[in-house]
């Protein structure tokens, strides 16, 4: 079918019908808005909150002087959230795809599916419930006497970045499994003959075959935990604001909203140069 | 695992010299490499799980605090069935009948946007896998984008960009009155699901063998039959997963529909929400558990479905 397409110049535009409703929808719905956004970015603060004419720079100068502190908090908790999550789920994820029974594997696959397939509200709920000053960590400690006073754990910087772990963690663990399965032990065992320990064996043959999928988790946690808006709203209170709260009130009832478009568009730049980031790594890895 | 992999029963070649400290220390490093590995799923399950353990036993409990346990109860189930509504202060008032409401906007919106997100992106997959066409390059850049931009960025951007039609609509237009709502909501999760659904699709598309609607083509069908009669049902595994998975994105989406929402379109995650920022109801943990287990059957099937997908692809 590909091989008689060179001689029919009719049907160089093959297949282009059938991606008209998707280019439309993405160009309207997607790109469209996003540039628009770009373009409130540079617009002054009206009535209510809403764009209004001249164009300024003001909002970006805002972003760098005020909100400063929160963007590298932001980014900060972000890549703290990947690392912690990149120690938990690596290896877990090892662990899972040595087990030799097909069922157990499944079914250790699934314990870590499950959850992140149930509401992210109700995950953020039940953290709340175990941080609280009633929660079940404050009740078990005082009941075994090992504090008087509860402790204040929810609304605390500590509990957003749990909250992220716990909310993120599969989406670790997925890209790691699936490129660890493909790992062929011989390497190890190869490794071993040549005299390296289990250490050197895991620096220099295990990691750097796993590589692409610990970037891919890296992606997979990073980006959307940069822009989390619930997990901080819900379990840092006052106390552990990042940008997707900024964004938020910046939108909502009276705000600014061409201030929240810079702060959306700072956010977006950072996310771009971390996926820059892999695909540079991507192609030197398939080079 | 680690023991039977990293044996190391090759014979000893005379020249090796033996190093005891090095042994030794080869034997601390796996013994500490063993002790890690078996701590580690252990820590990670007990992490995962015990939150939504907690949740699922408090759901039970006769005392309204989530903390403290005063008996086994099943008054929470009891008092959402039965459309009940409960004690408590004017805040932390909720009926059935809302809840009810808003799990039914879910329904509608997860629906619509579904059907919408899965023709469209299998028409995509189409073309992308079997087309070629100037800017299919770029086509496939942007499918990608959703994905990966932040999801806050998406809200906001639609949010801004519905302001500003409807702001135009209802001075120019005489008697039109448009706001937010269904429509935009929909449309804002088609936006983000015709990526996923398209990601899904095509990987099986391109694992496909064109011979069989080379084939079909062959014997006389043209392009429209040949999809219903060939790929179509090669396909379908493949649809209803991605289908599958833009349903639960929609009925999971909290911001894009937070920034969308009007008045009468509250689903389900943005009710949940509303009680979280209020007063929590004794029922939110039935209510959570009652969703857990809505997802678990979803899982459930979707992964039948997949199974299917998988030993399909095999042959």
């Amino acid at each position: 079918m590909a091989s008689n397409l060179n001689f029919n110049p009719a049907v160089k535009r093959k297949g282009f019908g059938l991606a008209i409703p998707a280019m439309v929808w993405l160009g309207v719905f997607f790109l469209l808005p996003v540039m628009i956004v770009f373009v409130v970015s540079f617009m002054s603060r009206g009535r209510g909150g809403s764009p209004v004419l001249p164009f300024t720079f003001a909002n970006y100068e805002r972003v760098i002087e005020v909100f400063r502190g929160v963007l590298l908090d932001s980014v900060w908790i972000a890549f703290l959230t990947t690392i912690i999550c990149l120690l938990i789920g690596y290896p877990l994820a090892f662990w899972i795809s040595t087990r030799k029974n097909q069922w157990v594997r499944q079914l250790a696959l699934f314990a870590i599916i499950l959850p992140f397939w149930t509401n992210f509200l109700v995950r953020t709920y039940a953290l709340q419930t175990i941080l609280g000053r009633e929660g079940t960590i404050n009740t078990l400690l005082q009941s075994l006497g090992a504090i008087a006073e509860p402790l204040r754990l929810l609304n605390t910087n500590g509990a957003v970045l749990l909250g992220l772990v716990y909310g993120f963690l599969p989406f670790m663990v997925l890209p790691i499994y699936a490129s660890v399965e493909r790992f062929e032990f011989r390497f190890v065992e190869a490794a071993h003959d040549l005299g390296a320990n289990d250490l050197w064996a895991f620096i220099k043959v295990i990691l750097p075959m796993t590589l692409p999928g610990i970037i891919a988790g890296f992606i997979l946690v990073f980006i959307p935990t940069i822009g989390a808006f619930v997990t901080p709203d819900l379990l840092g209170g006052t106390e552990g604001l990042m940008i997707g709260n900024l964004i938020n009130t910046q939108f909502k009832g009276q705000g600014n909203q061409p201030l929240g478009s810079a702060l959306s568009m700072v956010m977006m730049a950072m996310v771009m140069i971390a996926l820059l980031f892999y695909v540079y790594f991507g192609d030197r890895r398939r080079a | 695992m680690a023991g039977n992999i990293i044996r190391k029963n090759a014979p000893v070649v005379a020249e090796i010299e033996y190093d005891q400290g090095k042994i030794n220390r080869d034997m601390l490093i796996r013994r500490i490499g063993k002790v890690g590995m078996a701590f580690n799923p252990i820590f990670a399950y007990f992490f995962l799980w015990a939150p939504i353990v907690i949740l699922i036993v408090y759901s039970f409990n006769a005392g309204e605090s989530v903390s403290v346990w005063r008996g086994f109860t099943t008054q929470w189930y009891q008092n959402i069935f039965s459309n009940a509504i409960t004690a408590g202060t004017e805040s932390a008032r909720f009926s059935t009948q809302i809840m009810l409401d808003s799990v039914g906007n879910s329904m509608i919106v997860a629906f619509f946007s579904t059907l919408i997100s899965t023709v469209i992106g299998t028409m995509v997959a189409m073309s992308l896998v079997r087309g070629n066409f100037p800017g299919k390059s770029i086509l496939d850049a942007v499918l990608y984008l959703p994905v990966v931009i932040p999801e806050i960025t998406q809200a906001i951007s639609l949010a801004v960009f519905f302001r500003i039609l409807f702001e135009f609509v209802n001075t120019n237009i005489e008697g039109v009155r448009a706001t937010t709502g269904f429509g935009a909501i929909v449309i804002g999760h088609v936006a983000f699901s015709i990526s996923y659904v398209t990601i899904v699709v095509r990987a099986r598309l391109a694992d496909m063998n064109p011979r069989f609607e080379e084939a079909a083509n062959d014997l006389g069908a043209n392009n429209w039959r040949t999809f219903w009669r060939v790929t179509f049902p090669l396909l379908l595994p493949a649809i209803i997963a991605g289908g599958l998975l833009a349903f639960t994105l929609s009925l999971d989406d909290f911001i894009v529909t937070f920034f969308l929402s009007g008045i009468g379109t509250t689903t389900l995650p943005i009710f949940v929400y509303g009680l979280l920022k209020t007063r929590v109801p004794p029922e939110i943990n039935a209510i959570s558990t009652l969703m857990l287990l809505a997802s678990t059957v979803l899982v459930g099937i979707s992964l039948i479905m997949q199974g299917r997908n998988a030993s399909g692809s095999k042959k």
